[in-house]
């Protein structure tokens, strides 16, 4: 796209620790050529929000992994658009219930990704959707 | 007779593992000398106990915790009623957090992860018709450990349990934290001191208690081999060991009471050996490093947990026969107690069907397989034993590059141990996704359909109630009292008394967790970790 790196902060929003499929995405999405920021863990949306804004990335990946995802994945979504003028793609992942995810879709976050899910598939979903982003844009 | 060729050209255990050999002879074990020792005997490579499971079986253990104190006092006399005979405590993580559930930092995590706990009322309410003199309870707990033994003890205390006689562990285990599970709220300086005045505590005045489960169940989940969990969690309780020790405690004073975690993955020899390894290594480390004299300073004994990140999604029924064959690693492997996952873990917090299911296939196990008819049944399989040397061989080289960089905290410090499990788990998933490790049901095996199981959900309602709940407390106890108390414990962090007394005086007067961390972080403030990808 435009020889232009796809940047992607990863972030994983509230007190939950666990951060093996954050950091194995962040790994995945490194080498398959995009700009990663890791931003750790234990944040606030608030603090998320910030740093997609100041970063400006076109991708928000929320991990989250101890139920608290309705609480806090569409809050930090809401928080990024207020301020948002690039249409940021969000993706979430974790241990999210299948009776959530319409309700996440709806706050705007284009994918979840649960366990087993190979890393080219969200890959390509990105790509993907960045792509036609770009070319809706030309229109 | 005509070969078939081998279905692949290398062989090797779990990703990253050993490469594995078509046969095993006796001439494999020639080298080092062969380990002839008996159960119970010095280096317990087979059993810590002579009798193994014929004396004693291992502690059915379910860690478990949701929603307020209520659901899970419930749950806890479910479990009873279907025959555990150990208690695990699951806590939300605003208490492991040190925040109370009406922290900003708590919305929508009350409950969710495990119980909420934020006073000694919750505390005491949890244990509601159970008697603290009768059970063994184990709590994970890190961080805000000293204040949580404290308010058991105080429960206990109320229950007219004298402390002298509780049964149990704490996890209070924060090198871990820093490397893989992430709970973590002071710096590692303070961490060591908060740990090491809760092990002397306990030294002193609670001679059943462990106050120290040393975990390489969570490195394992974050993606380490079976090698690196092996050698990380070792490598820490040398770090805790050599800490006592420079408190001026004999090794043979708190050393009995040191405690391990481990995973049990679905490689069933492989965690057999791993098990058998460490059993042998902690005791020459104890032995030979440390000059312990008693036997029991020298035992490995430990907690089993089935790897929750084994289990799939997809689904998900596949996981009763995963959980299965990891319970068997655990138990040929020894294990002092166990925590058997539900199937539905991947999707939920479990199910009671769920974990019914779970605690089932341990008493299969210890009553129908005919495995605790004997002890180590599976020593002196020349590939069991091979596997053994194998490992112990490669954790070794792990301790002496720690050792080199200054030990566990050290190594930590530098990300070397984070970034050496970083690698792991991200070859591992490299691995599923080419195929190479075949997960079923997932890689190989797939279908379309989609799980329909009946899941645990936690109730919005479940937040409020318990915000409710901690103001009136707040409204109703002795405020003054508290604030004064608060004071003395800030006292107490900032000199080198042992914490362990003020705390239970804290507890006693129901300041709350968020209240006593805060006073504890005025004085060693927060911790943040160096971000490493």
């Amino acid at each position: 796209m435009r020889g232009k790196k796809i940047r992607v902060l990863i972030a994983k929003p509230g007190l939950d620790g666990h951060d093996r499929g954050a950091k194995v995405i962040a790994q995945g999405l490194r080498d398959a050529g995009m700009e990663v920021i890791y931003l750790g863990l234990r944040l606030t949306p608030e603090q998320i929000a910030e740093a997609a804004i100041q970063e400006d990335v076109d991708v928000v990946g929320l991990s989250c992994l101890s139920g608290a995802h309705m609480a806090l994945l569409p809050k930090t979504v809401k928080l990024i658009r207020e301020q948002d003028n690039k249409d940021i793609l969000f993706i979430g992942g974790g241990i999210i219930p299948e009776k959530d995810i319409p309700k996440l879709r709806e706050a705007d976050i284009a994918q979840v990704f649960g366990p087993g899910v190979p890393l080219s598939e969200i890959i390509d979903f990105i790509k993907t959707r960045l792509e036609v982003k770009i070319n809706d844009s030309k229109d | 007779m005509k070969e078939k060729p081998e279905r692949k050209e290398e062989f090797r255990t779990t990703v990253n593992g050993t490469v594995v050999k078509r046969v095993y002879t006796p001439t494999d074990l020639e080298e080092p000398k062969p380990d002839t020792s008996f159960p119970g005997e010095y280096p317990f490579t087979r059993h810590v106990m002579p009798t193994g499971y014929r004396g004693r079986l291992w502690t059915m253990r379910q860690y478990s915790g949701f929603a307020t104190v209520e659901e899970t006092n419930k749950r806890y006399k479910y479990l009873y009623e279907q025959g555990v005979t150990g208690f695990s405590i699951a806590f939300h993580l605003p208490t492991q957090l040190g925040y109370d559930s009406d922290h900003p930092l708590a919305v929508g995590e009350v409950g969710k992860c495990g119980v909420a706990i934020d006073s000694l009322q919750d505390m005491e309410r949890l244990w509601d018709g159970i008697s603290l003199a009768d059970v063994s309870t184990s709590m994970t707990i890190n961080a805000t450990a000293p204040i949580l033994l404290a308010m058991y003890v105080a429960a206990a205390e109320k229950q007219e349990a004298s402390q002298e006689k509780l049964r149990g562990t704490v996890q209070n285990d924060l090198l871990k934290e820093y490397i893989a599970r992430n709970t973590y709220i002071f710096g590692p300086e303070p961490s060591m001191r908060l740990i090491t005045d809760l092990c002397s505590y306990c030294a002193q005045n609670m001679p059943k208690w462990n106050p120290i489960s040393i975990s390489g169940y969570h490195m394992r989940e974050a993606g380490a081999t079976a090698i690196q969990e092996a050698a990380f969690t070792l490598a820490n309780g040398i770090a805790y060991a050599q800490a006592m020790v420079d408190k001026g405690m004999a090794v043979d004073s708190f050393a009995p009471r040191f405690s391990f975690f481990f995973a049990a993955y679905t490689n069933l020899l492989e965690e057999i050996a791993k098990f058998r390894a460490v059993r042998r290594l902690w005791a020459k480390i104890m032995k030979e490093r440390f000059g312990a004299q008693d036997p029991r300073s020298m035992m490995l004994r430990f907690h089993a947990q089935t790897d929750g990140f084994t289990l799939t999604e997809q689904q998900p029924i596949n996981n009763i026969v995963r959980v299965t064959l990891q319970a068997l690693a655990a138990t040929l492997g020894s294990c002092q107690s166990l925590h058997t996952n539900s199937f539905d873990e991947a999707l939920a917090l479990p199910s009671e069907e769920a974990v019914q299911v779970a605690l089932r296939t341990q008493q299969i196990i210890a009553h129908e397989s005919g495995i605790s008819d004997t002890v180590d049944p599976v020593g002196g399989s020349y590939y069991v034993e091979w596997l053994t040397n194998k490992i112990e061989a490669g954790v070794q080289e792990y301790l002496a590059k720690i050792d080199s960089m200054g030990g566990a905290l050290e190594a930590i410090k530098k990300g070397f141990i984070q970034t050496e499990i970083m690698r792991s788990a991200y070859n591992y998933q490299k691995a599923v996704d080419s195929g190479e490790q075949v997960v079923v049901g997932v890689n190989m095996f797939a279908t379309e359909d989609k799980p329909t199981l009946k899941l645990l959900e936690i109730d919005e309602e479940i937040e409020k109630k318990q915000l409710k709940r901690l103001s009136k407390l707040k409204r109703e106890r002795d405020n003054k009292r508290v604030s004064q108390v608060l004071d003395k414990v800030r006292q107490v962090a900032e000199g080198d008394q042992n914490i362990m007394p003020v705390l239970i005086e804290a507890v006693k007067a129901y300041a709350t967790v968020g209240e006593i961390t805060d006073a504890l972080r005025d004085v060693f403030g927060e911790y943040r970790e160096p971000t490493i990808v």
